[in-house]
């Protein structure tokens, strides 16, 4: 199949001083610490499916199956007092940033005690002490957003870089042409990279764009692209350094593109018929970033069977405790739906007729999951 | 005839224009193969192939303003927005360019924009929205939002006749909860004409889409528990709005309860009422009144979701206010 030929990425550019790359610099924990990161994520995300099927997730569960080393590795190259801004397959740069799983938990849950307090979905949160902004649906909207985050830094002379993540979907927008745009011309200490999964729901690349390569849209906008095994989580930390140290240096903004796939669907209840048979079987079982870390973790790094085990248990134990506390959260209360629209009034009145009631209704119908099509309960393919 | 639903019957008139109409044809986001995010073009592709559905980058403004082009051209583009809450991002094009463009450089625009729109489904901020206010004060564009499978059947064949922009909302909570029997003849629903769809004396009340069924239902137990007689005008239209069918509603009953899914601010309720007043405040008993979504974002949870949006006991209890007045 076609995607087979791309399925081996050849990165470009990523690799040019090969002798010292940043993460041979990386001590033994952090080194470990990368994998805990990834692991993290996926039995995160696992813990997840499990609570959209028991349907304690009121709206859509988005995966990022097979992209852990893309969003952690890259992460995980800026510094606390960085920025960075996520996409839906980053809930793993996020909790390198600090996003902690209750938070992720109750979010999905829709708890009174999330951090958007129920009023948003999924991972669209932030936190600008721990250096994250949340995204919003619309694709390529935090490019632009992210260039005036990082033209703050810039004004102030702040030693410190932004990061924002797009898929290959996003690139399409006219926000993210001309959020890169701007912070090419301001030479904002910015990072875009460029998650290319080979899917935009169900749009294959092919149909996204006609260039070749996404970092071949760099060369337009007068800034330097990097391309990168995605799948390769020191490689992404790599590329991702050496864009960081770049902007540091006020190199101003780097186009960096993670080559990798999307191994669920857009979201869970996407059946993916769109995937030619076998095509997610190929990847799970010949290019998985985990495996393919836990291999170099033991063969190059010299990592024996109780530190990985004793790390699989941390992470089981972090993520069994975040359910326990996020399934004892409360709901939130109606009435907050009227707070903070604004600075100034605090809070909105309740309209005429609902003045004096608590609640709208008895009780609160659960969506059918979010109203979008969904594969019959056997998952087949149409 | 089989019952269709909501969504079935928007496919239906698509498949049926295509097949009349060599001019049509359909782009968006996921459209083709994939049939849609809530499968509304599912099989179209297959049909007609890839030149008459398109599957097109991520890219709205590119989108509208390549149907803009091609309908100057003669052609009759049927634009998908995935949901109706990414039009924001086509608003200039679609106002600056698509609106102006028959008055101010004699180039129409025979196109339609479409999308699932709507709350009530836990979608959070940018999944649910109602964003036709903004459009409906825009001259130059038409504006549909369809509660009953015959009219989304109908109306939907007539905004792709129509020679101008519209803009075709489609209630995503109806999709598949609302079924009905459509005609076997080629029928339209005109553009801009609302139909009575309960008959009343004692109260009217003047809604369109989601909110349609809501004020139904309030309608049936008001009946019931109340003994009144409640007249439900579904606008189907929102641009133009059908000034007749609104006066004549007023003077059957005296009474109007104006109710949409829409926020408060700017909602249509406001200029429906000042048409009352414009045009038939001396048959009124009773100051018009409104029952709307408050002036908030659409948040997630369930709780918050439905305390912001109309629900049919904010409707019965608002009825009553108006009727007792």
């Amino acid at each position: 199949m076609a995607s087979r030929d791309s399925s081996r990425p050849r990165a470009r550019g990523g690799r040019r001083d090969a002798s010292v790359r940043p993460s041979d610099l990386l001590s033994r924990e952090r080194k470990l610490e990368l994998y805990f990161w990834m692991r993290l994520t996926r039995t995160l995300e696992e813990r997840l499916v499990a609570l959209y099927r028991q349907t304690k997730v009121v709206g859509g569960l988005f995966r990022s199956l097979g992209q852990e080393a893309d969003a952690v590795g890259s992460s995980f190259a800026l510094e606390r007092r960085d920025i960075m801004s996520p996409l839906i397959r980053n809930m793993g740069s996020m909790l390198v940033k600090g996003a902690t799983p209750l938070e992720i938990l109750r979010q999905y849950m829709a708890r009174g005690d999330s951090p958007t307090r129920g009023r948003e979905l999924n991972i669209h949160f932030g936190n600008l002490e721990r250096g994250f902004i949340g995204q919003i649906s619309p694709l390529g909207d935090m490019v632009p957003v992210m260039a005036g985050v990082t033209l703050s830094f810039k004004m102030r002379g702040e030693d410190r870089v932004g990061l924002v993540y797009v898929g290959d979907g996003a690139t399409s927008t006219g926000a993210f042409h001309e959020g890169i745009n701007l912070a090419a011309v301001q030479r904002c200490p910015l990072v875009v990279v460029v998650e290319s999964n080979q899917y935009a729901y169900s749009t294959p690349t092919s149909k996204q764009t006609a260039a070749r390569q996404m970092i071949d849209k760099a060369l337009g906008y007068g800034i330097p692209g990097e391309q990168a095994d995605g799948n390769d989580v020191l490689a992404v930390y790599d590329v991702t350094k050496r864009a960081v140290d770049r902007a540091r240096a006020g190199g101003g903004v780097t186009l960096v593109e993670l080559l990798t796939y999307r191994r669920k669907g857009h979201a869970e209840h996407d059946n993916q018929s769109y995937v030619p048979d076998g095509e997610t079987d190929w990847w799970a079982t010949n290019n998985d970033p985990i495996d393919r870390y836990l291999a170099v973790l033991r063969e190059s790094f010299g990592f024996g069977e109780e530190e990985i085990t004793a790390t699989d248990d941390r992470v089981r134990t972090v993520v069994d405790e975040a359910t326990e506390l996020a399934d004892a959260s409360p709901f939130p209360e109606p009435l907050d739906c009227l707070i903070g629209i604004y600075g100034e009034p605090a809070s909105e009145s309740p309209l005429w007729f609902r003045v004096g009631s608590t609640a709208a209704v008895e009780r609160n119908e659960r969506a059918e999951g979010w109203g979008t099509w969904s594969a019959g309960s056997s998952g087949e393919k149409r | 005839m089989a019952e269709v639903t909501y969504l079935e019957a928007i496919r239906q008139a698509l498949f049926e224009e295509m097949e009349r109409d060599p001019n049509v044809f359909c782009i968006g986001e996921d459209i083709g193969a994939f049939g849609g995010a809530f499968k509304v073009t599912e099989g179209l592709q297959a049909k007609y192939g890839e030149q008459r559905v398109i599957d097109a980058p991520i890219s709205e403004i590119g989108i509208v303003g390549a149907a803009a082009g091609a309908a100057h051209m003669g052609l009759r583009p049927v634009v998908e927005m995935q949901f109706i809450d990414f039009i924001a991002n086509a608003y200039d094009i679609l106002t600056n360019y698509v609106a102006t463009a028959r008055y101010r450089a004699f180039l129409p625009c025979p196109m339609v924009v479409r999308g699932p729109s709507g709350g009530y489904v836990r979608g959070g901020p940018f999944h649910s929205q109602n964003p036709e206010a903004g459009f409906i004060h825009t001259p130059g564009l038409k504006v549909v939002y369809p509660a009953t499978a015959e009219d989304a059947h109908g109306l939907m064949k007539a905004a792709i006749r129509d020679d101008d922009c519209v803009l075709f909302f489609e209630h995503k909570y109806l999709y598949r909860r609302i079924k009905g029997e459509l005609p076997t003849s080629d029928t339209i629903v005109p553009i801009g004409k609302a139909r009575l769809a309960r008959e009343g004396k004692d109260l009217s009340i003047i809604t369109y889409a989601a909110a349609l069924h809501k004020s139904l239902e309030a309608a049936e137990l008001l009946e019931q528990e109340d003994g009144l007689s409640v007249e439900v005008l579904d606008l189907r239209t929102l641009a133009p709005l059908d000034d007749d069918a609104i006066v004549a509603t007023v003077r059957k009953t005296n009474r109007v309860l104006i109710v949409h899914e829409d926020t408060r601010t700017g909602g249509i309720a406001g200029e429906i009422t000042a048409r009352i007043n414009e045009r038939c405040f001396a048959w009124l008993d009773a100051p018009v009144m409104r029952v709307t979504a408050h002036d908030v974002p659409l948040p997630y949870a369930p709780a918050l979701e439905d305390f912001v949006l109309p629900q049919v006991s904010d409707v019965v209890r608002a009825a009553r206010w108006v009727a007792a007045y």
